[in-house]
């Protein structure tokens, strides 16, 4: 596969890699600089830095509550997990993009490692 | 210059579905008063790690914000089981949360060690059988 330098890549460009769902109306034009994956939220709160997308496999308000606390850009749902519709309005009322994808964990953080390696 | 701002938030325990709902709150209210963003940022991690102590373990409790030109201040006081040994609490790692806790993603062991990375100033007092303290503050540059 041939591929080229890009800038920076967006949003769209994650669903685009993941092969992903986009399950809310979030703005798929924002950056995404770098990339955490975690089940554990107190990880999250630790280490991330403003602006981080999140890989998680886990469903529960507190992954929303997470990204806008921790000032990330949005959620990608792994392993084709569903969040429920509770989840879906917190995350729309809270303006954090969420997309689903079917890849398990490790692939999705590899296709993005790769992406935004070659980005930069 | 942030204005002087004070306000107390009730967080009732084993509330799950709205754990954390406070320090989102608390954070918009950060930002609206023009709390710089490094600030707001320290300020809500600290809120919600402490939000979500109290929700899983406490029965009860209360979270009082107050903002001056210097610093954000949160006391935190609980109702509720206490921690026997505040320095093995402290530790990284060290952790008696339950299964259900840890399915929210919450209950490793470092939700108190994360609250003290964040904070400038930080106390916590408990006793056994009534409940837990907390005093966090995080100062604005000038």
């Amino acid at each position: 596969m041939a591929t080229t330098k890009r800038k920076s890549i967006t949003l769209a460009d994650v669903r685009d890699l993941l092969g992903a769902e986009v399950l809310n109306e979030g703005d798929l034009s924002i950056k995404v600089e770098r990339v955490g994956a975690a089940d554990l939220l107190s990880d999250v709160l630790a280490t991330s830095k403003t602006g981080t997308l999140l890989l998680t496999g886990l469903i529960s308000p507190q992954v929303i509550r997470t990204a806008v606390v921790a000032d990330l850009c949005g959620v990608v749902f792994v392993r084709g997990k569903k969040p429920g519709e509770d989840i879906l309005l917190l995350a729309k009322e809270s303006k954090v993009p969420v997309l689903g994808t079917q890849l398990k964990m490790f692939e999705a953080a590899g296709r993005l490692y790769v992406a935004i390696s070659e980005s930069q | 210059m942030p204005e002087a701002f004070e306000s107390v938030y009730r967080v009732l325990g084993k509330d799950l579905s709205n754990a954390g709902k406070v320090s989102t709150s608390i954070k918009d209210t950060l930002k609206r008063l023009g709390v710089h963003p490094a600030v707001v940022r320290r300020v809500a991690i600290v809120s919600y790690e402490a939000e979500m102590n109290l929700v899983m373990y406490a029965v009860r409790g209360k979270m009082s914000l107050s903002v001056s030109r210097d610093a954000v201040t949160l006391h935190i006081d609980d109702e509720g089981p206490g921690i026997p040994d505040i320095s093995l609490a402290m530790q990284e790692g060290y952790s008696t949360a339950t299964a259900e806790m840890r399915e929210m993603g919450f209950g490793a062991g470092m939700g108190l060690p994360n609250i003290r990375k964040n904070a400038d100033e930080f106390d916590i007092s408990s006793e056994v059988g009534r409940g837990t303290r907390l005093f966090i503050r995080v100062i604005q540059a000038a």
